[in-house]
């Protein structure tokens, strides 16, 4: 979508000529806590596709960092085992050969100052081995309590230091805090180190190629946004959904909960794509101005307690197998408020949007894995058709599917055949995988490419993180002051709150 | 689903696609284009393969011509289309139509496709072997908005190479050109990594591989300096060599599949650069259908214009004049 970088004078390259494929310069990365799940199942393996595409530099170097006690060796056979299992690209020898000659590993703890000064000395070694040039980009895949410390050592043996045309970028993945306050103490943090337009916050859903494609849809074509207003949209919902329960990750999760671990990211910056207005041009700058915009445009319903629900899993039957209740389950306290589900009522205050509720909900443990947005059209204000035909007709609705199938769904009406007037909802389906490779690639392999080439149109800047916990915190502070969340079985849609608070408004949810 | 259908029509074979299509229960998908592959008996079974990989990435409408030759007069007079539809699982993702022309028809091979094209979605001929000299004006060609064609395959591959670039219309596309992607890439992000003027180049590949022409050709529309074009054994290309400002920069290829690139003053680095099937390369030629103005440049340059000192000008490179590039001078490669 962007154009190819033009670095210097190179007269090889030439934005006419499209074939050539967008490479990073020279450079590295450094993973630290390189030793977890999200490393071994996506980073790694995401490297390895971006270097089989051809999309790597020559001399591309990663470096791990982690608390093991490993030889670059064990290092380079945790990535090869990583890169087997989890890439989505065929395994070929020559690419593994060309990532192999740059990789390094460094062990030692975040408060080691050795370990620092060792990395320090691996970078100066692979600028010469591997003439990276001291471009680097930080991959900070550690425990949000341990942001501040590798940030600080960061900075202490001048590792954040970009010298003579070099760059060094952070790169931090969520939660960005846990409310307003957290989340400005972070920037802050990360910002006295690096500087704003170096910081990239992974948020990997913006890397699917079906959040990108909202913008096509609604920008590149003209039948859809005349109709995306208040004159003829009923409500949004989008809904975020998965079938898992918590995991091992009672630590993490407990007194986060849904909202905070879903709604203020993926969530709002999907209500932020699907309602912003036009951008000036593609670039970066453009976008986020009109992400912040909407942003600051959404406002809360008056009574929380009326249009908001909580919830968590309870012990029961979730697609054939027999789970536990969130309660139950190891290292959750049994007096926990955590909400395992959640569902809010937004609107947004702008002459686009005036009085169209937006519905968001997240939750675990529900039907299915789903993530989708769901515009939906108001009635036909006249029908000629009398009752009885229309009966089985429902509302219009643009359906896109983020996750998994994705594709756009379109449902409207449609005669049934036969000698009587009867009408049915129909959907005409654009599936990704048909029309489109089998092979769009992970949102990871185009977030680290990005990272690479300094382009940071697909992260979310402060101001839209800020802007997030502002519209989130208050929904927050209601909900520890007032009651507890409701259960609902495992395996379900919800909580029957959910579906009260929307038929309040004469509404349904869609069965995703 | 296969369905044979002997001495048929294109409206009979419409329908069986609509049969087919019925019978294993998907009315509508969604292909994204019509690709025509026009070939011999003799290509047919590689060429069909190559595309029916290229289908998982670009679900296509497969429309396979194959002109049988008539030996006897009765088959020349007589005329015969026969064609077999296959839909679902023996069609990859999309459809294909392998349609064998015998007779009068098979110069007519036009009517017969057109009927066939999926509305609206582009077109794609692609010629494996015995592409027509000037694509665009082939009855076929003419249907299509992208025309591949594979300079490698002819007989006298560089010779062929000033001829298309003699009949180059916009859509034109060889497949010797998509061949040398993964090198100009990693060309370019050599340059993107020194700050330095290039003098000179070299080019080094097998003998009768257009490819090397064609990247050489490439080199000096760009770089505006004197391309040489040396042989070795190959496989494919084997090098290329810089001569800048700063010192030489090359990338060697020996075996076909890894590269190593050396940049004066750099560390020697591996780069995965292997030679990729044909499959591959289709598919990358179908990502793009708009018209490719860096190959038309490359291509324009002229074969004759590298490896000064030049030798004497063929008549139809005289005839020529394309686009205002200086002459590289003599001896500078040296």
């Amino acid at each position: 979508m962007a154009p190819l970088p033009v670095t210097g004078a190179n007269p090889l390259r030439d934005p006419a000529d499209r074939r050539l494929p967008r490479i990073a310069g020279p450079s590295g990365l450094v993973i630290f806590g390189v030793t977890g799940d999200l490393s071994r199942k996506k980073l790694m393996p995401a490297v390895y596709d971006l270097a089989n595409r051809g999309l790597l530099p020559p001399g591309f170097s990663l470096v791990g960092f982690a608390r093991r006690d490993w030889e670059h060796e064990d290092f380079a056979q945790v990535v090869h085992d990583a890169v087997k299992e989890h890439a989505r690209t065929p395994f070929r020898e020559e690419v593994w050969q060309q990532l192999l000659q740059g990789m390094r590993f460094v062990q030692g703890t975040f408060d080691d100052d050795e370990a620092f000064e060792r990395l320090r000395g691996t970078i100066e070694e692979l600028d010469k081995a591997q003439g990276t040039g001291g471009n680097f980009a930080f991959y900070l895949s550690v425990p949000p309590r341990s942001f501040p410390v590798v940030i600080q050592q960061l900075k202490k043996h001048g590792l954040a230091d970009q010298t003579s045309g070099s760059w060094r970028r952070a790169v931090i993945e969520k939660p960005f805090g846990h409310d307003l306050r957290s989340a400005e103490q972070l920037n802050k943090v990360v910002h006295e180190v690096f500087a704003p337009d170096q910081v990239f916050r992974i948020d990997h859903y913006l890397g699917k190629e079906t959040v990108q494609n909202i913008l096509a849809l609604r920008f590149a074509n003209t039948m859809f946004e005349p109709i995306w207003n208040r004159s003829f949209v009923d409500h949004v919902q989008i809904t975020m959904a998965e079938d898992i329960g918590i995991g091992g990750r009672a630590g993490y999760y407990d007194g986060i909960g849904a909202a905070r671990d879903v709604i203020q990211n993926h969530l709002l910056q999907l209500l932020a794509l699907t309602a912003m207005e036009e951008p000036a041009s593609f670039d970066a700058d453009a976008l986020a101005a009109e992400k912040t915009k909407v942003l600051g445009a959404v406002k809360l319903p008056k009574d929380l307690g009326r249009s908001t629900v909580r919830g968590q899993y309870a012990a029961g039957w979730q697609g054939g197998e027999k789970v536990i209740g969130y309660l139950e389950e190891e290292g959750i306290d049994k007096q926990s408020k955590t909400d395992t589900y959640a569902a809010i009522k937004l609107g947004i205050d702008n002459r686009r949007w005036a009085g169209v509720p937006f519905y968001l909900r997240t939750g675990k443990r529900l039907g299915r894995r789903v993530t989708e947005i769901a515009v939906v059209f108001q009635r036909a204000p006249h029908s000629p058709f009398d009752t009885s035909a229309t009966e089985e007709l429902g509302q219009n609705a643009i359906v896109i599917r983020v996750q998994p199938d994705e594709g756009v769904t379109v449902r409207f009406g449609s005669k049934v055949p036969g000698t009587s007037m009867e009408i049915r909802d129909v959907s005409m389906d654009f599936a990704y995988g048909e029309s489109f490779t089998e092979s769009s690639p992970e949102a990871y392999e185009r977030l680290i490419l990005d990272v690479l080439l300094g382009d940071s149109n697909l992260f979310p800047r402060t101001e839209e993180v800020e802007l997030s916990w502002e519209i989130l915190d208050p929904i927050e502070q209601y909900w520890d002051k007032h009651g507890r969340p409701a259960q609902y079985p495992s395996g379900t849609w919800g909580p029957t709150e959910a579906d009260e608070m929307l038929a309040r408004d004469g509404r349904s949810w869609r069965r995703p | 689903m296969k369905i044979d259908l002997t001495d048929t029509t294109s409206s009979k074979i419409n329908k069986a696609l609509v049969r087919g299509r019925r019978a294993i229960g998907t009315p509508a998908v969604g292909m994204v284009l019509t690709l025509v592959i026009v070939t011999d008996e003799e290509n047919a079974y590689d060429a069909l393969k190559a595309a029916g990989d290229a289908s998982r990435e670009h679900p296509s409408r497969l429309l396979v011509v194959i002109r049988r030759v008539s030996r006897t007069l009765r088959d020349r007079t007589s005329s015969r289309l026969d064609a077999e539809v296959r839909v679902g699982a023996d069609a990859g993702t999309g459809e294909t139509v392998v349609l064998r022309l015998y007779g009068e028809v098979a110069d007519h091979a036009q009517s017969v496709v057109l009927p066939l094209l999926l509305p609206d979605a582009p077109v794609v001929v692609w010629w494996p072997v015995n592409a027509p000299l000037d694509p665009a004006q082939d009855p076929l060609g003419a249907l299509a908005q992208r025309r591949v064609t594979d300079t490698y395959t002819s007989e006298q591959p560089v010779r062929e190479l000033s001829a298309r670039a003699q009949a180059y219309t916009p859509g034109d596309t060889d497949l010797s050109w998509t061949r040398i992607t993964p090198w100009r890439s990693m060309l370019a992000a050599a340059l993107d990594q020194v700050t330095c003027e290039v003098r000179a180049v070299e080019v080094e590949g097998e003998e009768s591989n257009p490819s090397c022409e064609l990247l050489a050709m490439w080199l000096a529309d760009r770089l505006d300096v004197p391309v040489k074009r040396s042989q070795s054994a190959g496989p494919g290309l084997t090098a290329v060599r810089m001569e800048t400002s700063c010192g030489p920069i090359a990338l060697d290829r020996a075996d076909g599949r890894l590269a190593t690139l050396s940049i004066h003053g750099q560390p020697e680095r591996a780069v995965a650069l292997k030679r990729r099937d044909t499959a591959e390369l289709i598919a990358e030629e179908l990502r793009r259908l708009d018209p490719d103005d860096t190959y038309a440049s490359a291509l324009r340059f002229g074969v004759e214009k590298l490896n000064a000192p030049p030798a004497p000008p063929t008549p139809a490179a005289a005839a020529k004049k394309p686009l205002a590039v200086p002459v590289p001078k003599e001896d500078a490669a040296k």
